[in-house]
């Protein structure tokens, strides 16, 4: 009997031990935002441990350099960023958003990196009035849902559609291709996407889908599916996934004797492409480091100094989601969401660097062309740039 | 009805923990943020007691628990979302219906595949939960309600503290009822000694079939709990990593104990939000790295785990009291 | 007919794979009883070692092998005296549980930035790749080398446990940890070796899997450790020869599925095979009925 009485004693303390934990954090955030300076808090999630973690990381440089090169300032604002990690899991994500919102305080997320993170933390950032902008999670979900506009929210990226169309267009008119194959991930819906509007509009302006075919998040091995694809002979092989699943799978295409143009999205930019294997491929990208803009080769010559590396497609639009972001709040030169929001729906002739003179539509969406590279020389080469419709 | 004395007490601690964090949410102690912290632990709770039921009680190990929990979790939030909207009525018929799907796939799966002994079981159901979640990723083209591997959301959220607390109380005394009845010895023989039992004259298959089914009933409705409370729902959440987390939470509460699952799964969702708190923004990588260190060194230290075959007193009918004495059941072999 | 052929191809390649991480899976687990889930985190520490031995150190290859299958024994030793000694006479299930944790630590350990990283590194050919043409079809030294090794290493591991005295003593432990030790076997030791033979497996598996699918990253040892795995309870956990027939059937049936039934149902129809062999074979294709305690 004893036993047990100091067993549910020990339990009873340590639940309110964790209450007690809570509300101490809240505490302080209260009193810091108390201080002369005025504060802005912003959050920033992002899986920055779990399978991902690359992904992130590449995410929270283009945060943190962004953040740096406005010295923690926007308006009158001082900037306070607190980071978060989703481990890109929907639960944890929800629960993250969360804590940033109700305890933290933070008027506006950057983030998160995927739909699959973006789209509940985006319903619950909206239903709290807190603005949030997502640089890479390209689901028209995450901004519309149910034929409802989430009006906080926002992205810095392409949605799904226009990656795909814009592709199968080139490939028709440009490249004067006329038959294709389609490689996807079934669990990741940034794939699917890409995939289906690729089909959709390459059906439509009169090319051939031969086939399409899927595999899972983890497989190396894709020699059965290339093994039939190369049998059908397609002219392009279209590869709408992240660079590092893209190289494994250019390698076995190739030792298959598959002859055709590899064509993806902007999952391909990253210095860890295997540039090699992808020769004389093309993919669709928000920007190209080629590009004159001081806007681009700041950011590029910058994120060299400081990392050693060449940013990719996640830290430059995270980069461009923070830009866009403090503008707005310079703009607004207030810490109230609503008029965030606002200044942030009415961004005109901002450039960032996926594109000069960047406004949004009515969903959120960034109006911006749709860069094309081919991949020459074991580097990206710029070929032209579309206006999406 | 006379209500027996432990369970008095059972009703009487309730009243008080709900009373607890209701004051603490006026004053403002409990923020939206630990609230939902608790509301996800409750759900884990009901979840994780299926576990318990199927491995804990009865000896069957299930490596598959997240598919039944996702199962519920698509079938409440779909029904819902397309005939349901905020209607408490129509919340309650989804769970039901949930908890109702998962049970009755658990019957059509767990008939032939309980046959099967120990790790041989483990892989069937694990290679179940990846036939589900392969299912999942393309139930779009059957039901485009579904999502697909795009995920589905719009199910209204309507669950909240209140309604999670009771219905976890329901359970709790559900699973109560069920261990210590005479079904409930079966499935504990079962464990400790499979052929004895059968010796016995308790017919095997069919407690083991029932404890699975009750079991996964049970992840069903936790999943139509989630699928209320969080807004959005993808395959990627009920993977078979998924399982291994009801699973330590059992093995960890110690087999064959009610009171440890419970404790122990309020205790791991607690730990994964405050080791996020504690760890800071510095040291945010450093988290699984600790999480997985927590997760060896406390099985080392109790390898029986925390609450073996011991329940609290408020857990046990009274007129049992007499009968089990000292020990209630006995401490869980595995197997 | 050329076409099925090829597939048929794949499908070895793919199962031989599997073969390569089931061999030390079910080795160990045949001494211990003990699903080692770490066996395939094991795996990916291999694979980064011979990475890091050919790729940066600049170690000819089989010295970056033999370097990561050294590393990985005492890795492997390691793991078993810190993580699985105390739990050895503890439920079984105590130690699938430590096993789970240790298989977390070492992918999120892994992934922190001053020990491996985060990202995916792409791993450069140690050798030029070769392909031959033998009756229409393309086979690749590496498909060679992979075939001969895993040969090899089933060779050498019946030989060992069925010819050697340390091999006796494995299968004493196997039976009965008291009798083994009545009978002047050292168990302690005999457990130690078994592990260190099968993680310096695991490492010669990673480091041969780094070369055929050239990319590695701290959780790519999940996925292949679960189906190898599988294989290795298909064909009768805890015999050598089943894991190998285990792998050849997992990697024939989820490559002829791809191409010619569906490749998004690829993985379901798998394991529903699986299934279905477990519910006529109850132990596993090889498996020996157990005897029932009573």
């Amino acid at each position: 009997m004893r036993k047990k009485f100091w067993s549910i004693l020990l339990v009873v303390l340590l639940s309110l031990a964790l209450v007690v934990t809570g509300c101490g954090g809240q505490g302080k955030t209260e009193t810091q935002g108390a201080s002369g300076e005025k504060v802005i808090k912003i959050g920033f999630i992002a899986p920055l441990t779990g399978d991902v973690k690359t992904f992130g990381e590449s995410a929270q440089k283009g945060f943190d350099l962004a953040l740096e090169q406005a010295g923690y300032k926007a308006g009158d604002f001082k900037i306070e960023p607190v980071k978060a990690d989703d481990r890109n899991d929907a639960t944890e994500a929800v629960n993250v958003a969360t804590k940033l919102i109700t305890q933290d305080g933070v008027k506006a997320i950057v983030g998160s990196l995927t739909s699959l993170t973006t789209i509940p933390i985006s319903k619950f950032a909206n239903d709290n009035k807190v603005v949030l902008i997502t640089g890479t999670a390209t689901s028209p979900k995450v901004t519309v849902d149910e034929g409802k506009r989430k009006e906080y929210i926002f992205r810095a990226c392409f949605i799904d559609p226009t990656q795909g169309t814009v592709a199968a267009k080139f490939a028709l008119e440009e490249l004067k291709l006329k038959t294709a194959a389609i490689l996807y991930d079934q669990g990741n819906d940034y794939t699917i996407g890409l995939a289906n509007n690729f089909k959709e509009a390459f059906t439509a302006g009169g090319g051939q889908v031969l086939t399409m075919e899927a595999y899972a998040k983890n497989d190396t091995d894709f020699s059965a599916v290339l093994t039939n694809i190369a049998k059908k002979n397609p002219d392009i092989l279209y590869l709408p996934d992240y660079y590092q699943k893209v190289s494994l799978i250019g390698k076995q295409a190739r030792d298959k004797g598959i002859k055709a143009v590899f064509i993806g999205g902007d999952g391909w930019d990253s210095s860890d492409l295997d540039y090699k294997t992808m020769e004389g491929g093309y993919f669709t990208n928000h920007y190209s480091a080629q590009d004159p803009r001081p806007e681009v080769q700041n950011w590029v010559k910058q994120f060299k100094e400081k990392y050693g590396q060449e940013p990719d497609a996640f830290a430059t639009l995270t980069y461009d989601a923070t830009n866009l972001l403090l503008n707005a709040i310079k703009t607004a030169n207030s810490d109230d969401p609503a008029k965030i929001k606002e200044a942030l729906q009415n961004t005109k002739d901002f450039s960032i660097v996926s594109g000069e003179k960047v406004s949004f539509d009515e969903n959120g969406n960034p109006i911006k062309p749709v860069t094309i590279l081919k991949i020459e020389g074991g580097k990206q080469k710029f070929v032209t740039a579309i206006k999406p419709n | 009805m006379k209500l027996s004395r432990n369970t008095f007490f059972y009703f009487a601690g309730a009243v008080f923990f709900f009373a607890l964090v209701k004051a603490m949410q006026f004053s403002g102690m409990l923020t939206p943020y630990w609230q939902l912290v608790l509301d996800q632990a409750l759900i884990i709770v009901i979840g994780a007691l299926g576990l318990s039921i199927i491995y804990g009680f009865t000896g069957q190990f299930s490596l598959g628990h997240a598919a039944f929990y996702g199962l519920g979790a698509y079938t409440a939030g779909a029904l819902d979302k397309v005939y349901g909207n905020g209607n408490m009525l129509f919340f309650f018929l989804s769970l039901l219906t949930g908890a109702a799907v998962a049970g009755l796939v658990a019957l059509l799966i767990g008939l032939p595949i309980l046959r099967l002994r120990s790790d041989y079981l483990g892989i069937a159901t694990l290679g179940f939960g990846i036939i589900v979640r392969v299912g999942m990723e393309n139930g779009n083209k059957l039901f485009p309600v579904l999502g697909g591997a795009t995920g589905m959301s719009g199910t209204p959220q309507v669950a909240h503290f209140d309604l999670i607390f009771i219905l976890t109380l329901i359970v709790i005394l559900l699973v109560r009822n069920f261990i210590f009845s005479t079904y409930g010895r079966a499935c504990t023989s079962i464990r400790e000694d499979e052929i004895a039992a059968d010796v016995m004259g308790i017919d095997t298959t069919r407690y083991k079939v029932m404890a699975f089914v009750l079991g996964c009933a049970l992840a069903g409705l936790a999943g139509g709990i989630y699928a209320h409370r969080y807004p959005f729902l993808h395959p990627a959440s009920f993977d078979f990593l998924k399982s291994f987390d009801f699973l330590l939470i059992v093995v960890l509460g110690g087999l064959g104990s009610m009171t440890g699952t419970i404790v122990t799964a309020v205790g791991w969702v607690f730990l994964l939000e405050v080791l996020r708190v504690v760890l800071g923004q510095n040291f945010i990588d450093w988290r699984g790295v600790i999480y997985a260190l927590i997760l060896v060194v406390s099985i080392i230290v109790r390898p029986q785990g925390l609450f073996s075959g011991k329940e609290l007193r408020l857990l046990i009918p009274d007129h049992l009291k007499m009968l089990t004495g000292k020990e209630h059941t006995h401490a869980g072999s595995g197997n | 007919m050329e076409h099925f052929l090829e597939q048929v191809l794949n499908g070895l390649q793919l199962g031989l794979m599997y073969a390569l991480i089931a061999l030390g899976y079910t080795m160990v687990y045949g001494v211990v009883q003990l699903i080692n889930f770490a066996h395939g985190d094991v795996f990916m520490v291999g694979a980064f070692l011979g990475y890091f031995g050919f790729a940066v150190w600049g170690l000819p290859l089989p010295v970056a092998i033999l370097t990561a299958m050294v590393a990985c024994a005492l890795l492997g030793v390691i793991i078993e005296r810190v993580a699985y000694r105390p739990l050895r006479y503890a439920p079984k299930i105590a130690a699938l549980i430590s096993a789970i944790g240790v298989s977390l630590f070492l992918e999120y350990f892994s992934s922190l930035k001053f020990v491996f990283g985060p990202n995916y590194r792409v791993v450069p050919r140690p050798f030029p790749e070769v392909h031959w043409n033998i009756a229409g079809l393309s086979v690749s030294n590496i498909q060679v080398i992979v075939f001969v090794v895993v040969l090899f290493m089933l060779i050498l591991l019946q030989i060992l446990i069925y010819r050697t005295k340390t091999g006796m003593a494995m299968r004493t432990v196997a039976v009965d940890h008291n009798a083994a030790r009545l009978m002047g076997v050292n168990v302690d030791t005999t457990i130690s070796i078994t592990f260190a033979i099968g993680s310096a497996f695991a490492a010669l598996g990673g480091v041969l899997y780094a070369i055929a699918y050239p990319q590695i990253h701290p959780f790519m040892g999940i996925m292949p450790g679960l189906k190898a795995f599988t294989a290795a309870v298909l064909g009768g956990i805890g015999i050598i020869p089943g894991a190998v027939l285990g792998a050849l059937i997992m990697g024939q049936v989820e490559t002829l599925t791809s191409a010619y039934i569906s490749s998004q149902m690829r993985d379901a129809i798998a394991f529903a095979i699986l299934i279905l062999v477990l519910l006529f074979r109850p132990t596993g294709l090889l498996g020996r009925t157990e005897t029932e305690k009573v």
